[in-house]
């Protein structure tokens, strides 16, 4: 009896303090048990693995010549990738703004494709054409030149739809005073357009990088012998060493963790 | 920019060449690799029983992970717009982590978490719940890797639809809930929809994380992302055929998903 009395006593107390409590902080609670149940814990459960042998074991992981050509392979390709998709982003980016031409529309919606295809299905279909079958007599598949396609085709969205917004609410304007004053186009483009855009597209290559540095399926039918990291951690897990596995993932997360951190530093910038 | 004609006829083509040698001739390929044996072929390998199966799991998995990242997001941008409460920054900064974090690193997390010797995996299995090899870890998978779509998309609809509505309601005497309900669900609603379309397509896709828990045995934890993988992974012109198969069904989803981001990005254009 003296427990239930004590338990109705509390209770109003407890709504109040709720009550008095900033506005979200049951939200916020939720929010993070969900966050640390799916995403925080596990990940945290690679970083121990990754160093729970001591730190000499995680060197060596990530230091043997797999894993070293592995990273060098991955993260060549991937700032490659960030470069043809910030030029070609921005060159797509720019037809589909500020040029008029039929079936635009169909084309503006074409970009979403890589979103919403399963990256196996980009697989197949790039086996399909530069596969060992290829109706063009291009064999891609297991080089590297293959592996560059593969991230290309799942990053193609970033750099287009982050510029595409930007150029869109840049006012022509300026660009026709810079050509009535005898600018050329390329100056035009250089002084004016550029420096507009260029967090957009900065921060549409930073994603497209990020894609392509873990990107797994759209590689896993075409890598062949080319050791991409993704491919090595799912050969590590397979062959049953965890321990390797989750330090050259250790590494995949330090880098992820460098371009979320950059992109947050541009998008405070940009909202200056 | 006055651009002159030539230059744009030779952007516009570049552009639109671009995205047909990337986007359209390998998805074209692959509808003729489906279908050249006719459509009955390509339909009996659509209709076996592990494909059908394979495709009841893909909805089954994405049909739990969508309506829970849903809930989730809306909350979670909920908090982050209109809470008050400290802690909001880094929540804000840990929701885009599974943008970056490779697939496969996911599949390595849970099974170092839930999986045999794992932190909790123990605890289940010897409870009778199996995770890991099973369809649960493939649930979870699929949440972790579609998490941040619908915050992502709900944050900035709710901060653009502003409070005086919410505080009106509140004035008039409306509780928490009836004004979350009658007035902040309507103006968020094709945030929501469009947070949906983007998670769906991801949790009906996703293959890296779920091939690591998955223990591939057709009928039981092979999802139709899978079944291309395995098939295609199969030596001879049959298994390819069957491939191809399994990756059109794949196309149709997808084909459906990208039609409703074109519906459901314009209404939310406008409310923008």
């Amino acid at each position: 009896m003296a427990v239930g009395s004590y338990a109705e006593a509390r209770a109003p107390a407890r709504r109040r303090a709720l009550a008095r409590a900033p506005r979200g902080t049951l939200g916020l609670g939720i929010s993070m048990i969900y966050l640390s149940v799916f995403v925080l814990i596990p990940l945290a459960a690679v970083v121990v693995k990754a160093v729970e042998q001591g730190p000499t074991a995680f060197f060596d992981s990530i230091t043997n010549s797999v894993a070293l050509t592995a990273l060098g392979v991955t993260l060549g390709s991937s700032l490659v990738v960030a470069a043809i998709g910030a030029v070609m982003g921005t060159l797509v980016a720019w037809v589909l703004v500020r040029d008029r031409f039929p079936g635009q529309r169909l084309v503006n919606s074409l970009i979403d494709l890589p979103f919403a295809l399963p990256t196996i299905v980009a697989a197949i279909t790039l086996i399909a054409l530069y596969g060992p079958n290829s109706p063009f007599g291009l064999s891609l598949a297991y080089t590297r030149a293959g592996v560059l396609l593969a991230f290309l085709f799942v990053t193609l969205p970033f750099v287009v739809r982050s510029v595409q917004p930007v150029l869109i609410d840049l006012d022509p304007e300026a660009e026709e005073c810079a050509a009535s004053l005898g600018a050329s186009n390329i100056t035009t483009f250089r002084r004016i357009v550029l420096p507009a855009i260029r967090p957009a597209i900065a921060s549409g290559a930073a994603l497209a990088f990020a894609r392509a540095v873990g990107e797994f399926g759209a590689v896993v039918l075409l890598a062949g012998k080319v050791q991409i990291a993704s491919i090595v951690i799912f050969a590590d897990i397979e062959s049953d060493a965890p321990q390797a596995a989750a330090s050259l993932s250790v590494v995949l997360l330090a880098i992820s963790l460098i371009v979320l951190v950059l992109l947050r530093l541009l998008g405070n910038r940009n909202a200056r | 920019m006055r651009v002159s004609r030539r230059a744009t006829l030779s952007l516009r083509t570049v552009a639109i060449g671009y995205l047909v040698v990337l986007l359209l001739v390998p998805l074209g390929l692959v509808f003729y690799r489906t279908f050249e044996h006719g459509f009955g072929y390509a339909w009996s390998w659509m209709t076996t029983p592990a494909a059908i199966s394979a495709l009841w799991l893909t909805l089954v998995i994405a049909a739990i992970a969508v309506p829970l990242n849903t809930i989730f997001g809306i909350i979670c941008s909920y908090v982050l717009v209109r809470g008050r409460v400290r802690g909001r920054a880094i929540l804000d900064s840990l929701i885009d982590l599974p943008f970056v974090v490779s697939p496969v690193i996911v599949g390595l997390a849970l099974i170092l978490v839930y999986g045999e010797g794992g932190w909790f995996g123990n605890w289940f299995i010897s409870h009778g719940i199996p995770i890991i090899y099973a369809p649960a870890g493939m649930v979870i998978a699929t949440v972790f890797v579609s998490l941040p779509f619908v915050v992502r998309e709900v944050a900035p609809v709710l901060r653009a639809a502003g409070e005086e509505q919410e505080e009106a309601a509140a004035t008039l005497g409306a509780s928490s809930w009836q004004t979350f309900r009658r007035v902040t669900l309507p103006s968020i609603r094709w945030g929501v929809a469009y947070g949906v379309v983007l998670t769906s397509a991801r949790a009906l896709g996703e293959i890296g994380a779920v091939l690591v828990v998955s223990s591939n045995v057709a009928g039981s934890t092979l999802s139709l992302p899978l079944l291309v993988y395995q098939r295609d992974s199969q030596i001879g012109p049959a298994a390819s055929s069957g491939a191809y198969a399994a990756a059109m069904e794949l196309i149709v989803i997808s084909l459906l998903v990208l039609v409703g981001m074109m519906l459901l990005g314009k209404r939310r254009e406008e409310v923008r």
